[in-house]
């Protein structure tokens, strides 16, 4: 388990302002675009079911199915 | 002193023209149905629907997309996260044939019809190209008898002889907006451009799917002189997005379609287009919620996508179905499509 040091919409740090918008976005529409462990942007693949992120340091995550 | 002429209602004129006899409304006529007050969008959208099981049936078309070729497109649709001109957080990807059989996999596991293929290009070149015939082989080798679209931008002849003799049956090229405010939404090519691609389609006995964005900053008039433009094209079907402001592209700070507002486009452009298959397409999360995605499916709304998009996410296929279900509306059976 990591800790979401940026935040994974906008590619900020999350201490550093209000990701009220980010969060309701991830929640509705968006998969995450930035790793939230070193702000790199992601390689995304959405699919009809579900999105798959690659951090070139921190490996690959996928939508729970 | 001569008697002022008797104002008549663009409902009335509808219930006549286009619910008894088939015939889509004006421009004029869909801007009067565009500006209608909001406490009429209610009438407008019983006649929506009306019209819609008169003219197209009681079925719905369900769909599901993905996208083979992710980002770095060099066209400058200023509404498009993939875009290679705008500092988008999207970045380019090549989904592999095994992703592409599974997805098409989890399309028809939805109860889905189409599934259509889409990549973010100016238009194919010979790998794209490859690519697409070597997934519908692998498709169909998978025992998925899906009827198979593609989106892969503008075409030459040749490449458009080619998609047919790979069994592609449907082609998606939106014309996105009005001929009027095109150039403020894309510099890279031009409407005309597309509507070329549009008529090479309908010319090789594909079928075309063309369709639109709405919240571009497009004035109400033009909204009208898209679905009439549309109407031209005689389309299949007709895709209606409504914009998603996505980070990095210009229109990033456009407000969300209103759902009022959403709510009287579909129902201006189901009459319109009142034999066509209009489809609810991306955004509707955003600008409509559960219970706008309800009305606009009882507004003239016939087809729908289901699952994810291209770039951002949809609601889950089940949520959907259910709905349907809740509506007693029946999915277009494959059978019917053949």
């Amino acid at each position: 388990m990591t800790t979401a040091v940026y935040c994974a919409f906008c590619g900020k740090e999350e201490a550093d302002g209000d990701h009220a918008f980010c969060r309701q976005r991830l929640s509705m529409i968006d998969p995450p675009r930035y790793c939230p462990e070193c702000a790199r942007r992601m390689v995304v693949q959405v699919t009809p079911d579900g999105w798959t992120a690659r951090c070139s340091r921190h490996g690959e995550t996928a939508s729970a199915r | 002193m001569t008697a002022a002429p008797e104002q008549i209602d663009v409902l009335d004129e509808a219930r006549e023209q286009v619910l008894e006899r088939g015939v889509g409304l004006t421009e004029a006529q869909v801007l009067k149905v565009l500006e209608l007050p909001e406490d009429r969008i209610p009438e407008l959208l019983a006649l929506a629907h009306e019209v819609r099981e008169r003219w197209c049936g009681p079925e719905v078309e369900v769909e599901g997309i993905v996208s083979l070729k992710t980002g770095g497109c060099p066209e400058d649709c200023h509404f498009c996260s993939q875009s290679g001109q705008f500092p988008s957080p999207v970045r380019s990807a090549w989904l592999d044939i095994p992703g592409l059989v599974r997805a098409a996999r989890q399309t028809r596991d939805t109860g889905a019809t189409e599934f259509c293929i889409v990549a973010a290009v100016r238009g194919p070149d010979k790998r794209l190209l490859s690519q697409v015939r070597d997934g519908i082989k692998a498709i169909r080798a998978d025992g998925n008898d899906i009827q198979i679209a593609c989106s892969l931008g503008m075409l030459t002849q040749e490449q458009v002889d080619e998609l047919v003799a790979m069994g592609v049956h449907r082609y998606n090229h939106n014309l996105e907006t009005a001929r009027s405010h095109f150039p403020e939404v894309v510099t890279t090519h031009s409407w005309e451009e597309r509507w070329d691609t549009l008529r090479m389609i309908r010319d090789a006995g594909m079928e075309v799917c063309c369709g639109g964005i709405i919240g571009m900053g497009e004035t109400l008039a033009q909204r009208a002189e898209f679905a009439v433009q549309l109407a031209e094209l005689e389309p299949d079907e007709v895709p209606l997005n409504f914009l998603i402001p996505n980070p990095g592209t210009p229109y990033e700070n456009y407000p969300v379609v209103e759902g009022a507002e959403a709510l009287r486009t579909v129902g201006a452009f189901r009459l319109a287009l009142p034999r066509t298959i209009l489809r609810f397409a991306g955004g509707r999360e955003l600008t409509f919620g559960d219970l706008g995605a309800k009305q606009g499916m009882l507004g003239g709304i016939n087809a729908i996508i289901v699952g994810n998009y291209l770039t951002n996410l949809g609601r889950p296929a089940q949520q959907d179905l259910d709905m349907l279900e809740e509506l007693s509306m029946p999915i277009k059976a494959l059978s019917q499509t053949l």
